[in-house]
């Protein structure tokens, strides 16, 4: 097999498989979680200021009194990669051609160096993260085969996409193949993993914030 | 045609200094030092001749109409007369048995010195009964001819890497000059066709020189197939500010802006287009408008449609409709599943009194 004809491999037969793994896989956790249900608390409801599902969504989005000063790398350094992943994968122009055509969707994207800066930034918070996650000793002992493996599927698609259109290392035919393979290895991996917290982030935060603003507690 | 080539050349009206030129030009394109020029000059003027055979195999005569035609009349046409082109069926007045000869002739009176000059690819299947010249498979007169050659120059993406006669599902067994010429050099110069200037730069490389120029590691020239047609196309710009055409006929279209989501294969695809473009310097594919298929490479005929862009998919998804419906029944299976337990333990459920603990 060529570069030319692994690259075609990885854009058809390939990304075929791993949209069709994400899909099952998305569509499965997400019925199964939805449809769990809980028992109905009898309790009579307490209202109290700032209780509900959607105060918690928000407010979970910040750090609570004194945890930026705590560990500030995880707080910054997880907003810094989360919203620069954000930015490559919806505003780059080739992503947002692969989008339109899976889905139809398509929105103007940013010029490919701002896209390249957004992934050097990426890079180098996930980088300065991990050093945090590997020196930290709670952190160390708290993190699992998933927490480093998770990274790494994260990081690779970052890493590779940067280096195909930075032509580095590898001619931009393997890299690029490289690359595609790298996100499908994500998609496969996404729905089974914690990296699933994308589709249940929100969710799991108003389950809680309804829960505790029942009892009348803001959290 | 008797005497140097330079005297040739002055018959037909091309000075000393456009030859000059020519070979400077020639060889800044291969990226050889200024002086390389002027080697070039001298070799090519005093011309050795030395005999060529150009073996036709699967092909369509493209390339030797883009190598003689393109320019004409031109320098590159002429350069033919530093070589003695013993065979060429296009070209050649002989016919039958008279090519047969002069075939055989050549390769006896120059042995191990002829450069041999292949495009098509080859067909091996049914015993490569599906190409022969004068009864003979094109495998057998390739592995015949290479024995003597002390080089051979695969012309063209079907010599080069098999093209579009091995396109799936390769009907023919198509492969490659170098799927079966293992012991002797071999310069691919792929492109459907290739670039005139590319294979006259490397007769003229041979002929300064005694030697093959730098391949990569497809054998091609890496002066000439060493940068991709993306990094060096002129619409470069356009694709780093994001300004796309996304029709052939729109606004986009009209202002040059980058072909990318028409499907353009410039950064996959490694040749000089860009940079020496056709016609004489006129044009070049993308300059008019239509993105590069990707022709030097390996396989470009599979390689998906020529109108999507590299980075949407190849083919249209398969598996995603049947995986959707496999996946949500999965997750209602799952859940009556969950929702059977929860029920048989809420069955099972016995109330526990004060009466049963004091027991």
């Amino acid at each position: 097999m060529n570069e030319l004809q692994f690259l075609t491999w990885t854009r058809g037969p390939g990304l075929d498989i791993a949209v069709g793994i994400f899909l099952l896989g998305v569509l499965w956790r997400l019925i199964e979680i939805y449809t769990l249900g809980r028992k109905k608390d009898l309790a009579a409801p307490r209202h109290t200021a700032g209780a509900s599902g959607l105060h918690t969504v928000f407010r979970r989005s910040l750090p609570p009194p004194g945890m930026l000063k705590r560990s500030p790398v995880s707080y910054i350094g997880g907003y810094i990669f989360h919203i620069g992943l954000a930015i490559i994968v919806f505003l780059g122009a080739p992503h947002i051609l692969l989008i339109k055509n899976l889905v139809g969707l398509s929105w103007p994207a940013l010029p490919s160096q701002f896209i390249g800066l957004a992934a050097v930034v990426t890079m180098a918070a996930m980088v300065v993260m991990l050093a945090d996650r590997i020196n930290k000793p709670v952190k160390r002992f708290l993190s699992t085969f998933e927490d480093w493996f998770t990274w790494a599927v994260t990081f690779l698609p970052v890493l590779t996409g940067w280096m195909a259109t930075q032509h580095l290392l590898l001619p931009y035919t393997q890299m690029l193949a490289l690359h595609i393979l790298s996100a499908e290895i994500l998609l496969v991996v996404l729905p089974f993993s914690k990296l699933f917290h994308g589709f249940t982030l929100f969710g799991s935060r108003w389950y809680n914030g309804r829960v505790n603003g029942h009892k009348g507690v803001p959290v | 045609m008797q005497g140097p080539l330079i005297d040739t050349l002055a018959r037909r009206g091309v000075t000393r200094r456009t030859f000059l030129k020519y070979c400077a030009t020639l060889a800044s394109m291969m990226a050889l030092p200024p002086t390389a020029g002027r080697a070039m000059a001298e070799a090519m003027s005093a011309a050795r001749r030395p005999s060529v055979i150009w073996l036709p195999f699967q092909e369509c005569t493209g390339c030797t109409e883009s190598i003689t035609r393109s320019h004409s009349p031109t320098i590159e046409g002429m350069i033919f007369d530093m070589i003695s082109l013993d065979y060429q069926e296009t070209l050649m007045a002989a016919a039958g048995h008279q090519a047969e000869e002069a075939l055989h002739t050549a390769m006896k009176d120059n042995a191990g010195k002829y450069l041999l000059i292949v495009d098509g690819s080859i067909p091996l299947g049914q015993d490569g009964a599906y190409s022969c010249i004068g009864g003979r498979s094109n495998v057998d007169i390739l592995k015949e001819a290479a024995q003597g050659a002390a080089a051979v120059i695969a012309v063209g993406s079907c010599a080069s890497f098999g093209g579009i006669p091995k396109a799936n599902p390769n009907p023919t067994g198509a492969v490659s000059v170098s799927d079966l010429v293992k012991d002797k050099p071999i310069v691919n110069i792929p492109g459907c066709p290739p670039i005139p200037v590319v294979m006259t730069g490397v007769l003229a490389h041979y002929l300064t020189f005694g030697s093959l120029p730098e391949l990569d590691d497809k054998g091609r020239p890496k002066s000439f197939y060493g940068d991709t047609i993306h990094d060096r196309c002129y619409r470069r710009p356009f694709y780093d500010q994001g300004k796309f055409a996304k029709t052939f006929d729109d606004e986009g279209a009209r202002q040059g802006w980058c072909l990318f989501e028409l499907g353009c294969k410039g950064p996959v695809t490694h040749n000089a287009c860009a940079t020496v473009k056709w016609n004489g310097g006129t044009s070049w594919p993308v300059e008019s408008g239509h993105g590069c298929l990707g022709c030097s490479e390996p396989d470009f005929w599979d390689g998906g449609s020529f109108y999507k862009a590299l980075s949407a998919p190849a083919d249209p998804l398969k598996f995603a409709a049947v995986a959707a419906v496999v996946g949500a029944g999965a997750g209602v299976a799952v859940s009556v599943a969950n929702r059977v337990k929860k029920s048989a333990a809420k069955a099972t459920h016995e109330t526990t009194t004060l009466a049963d603990l004091e027991k």
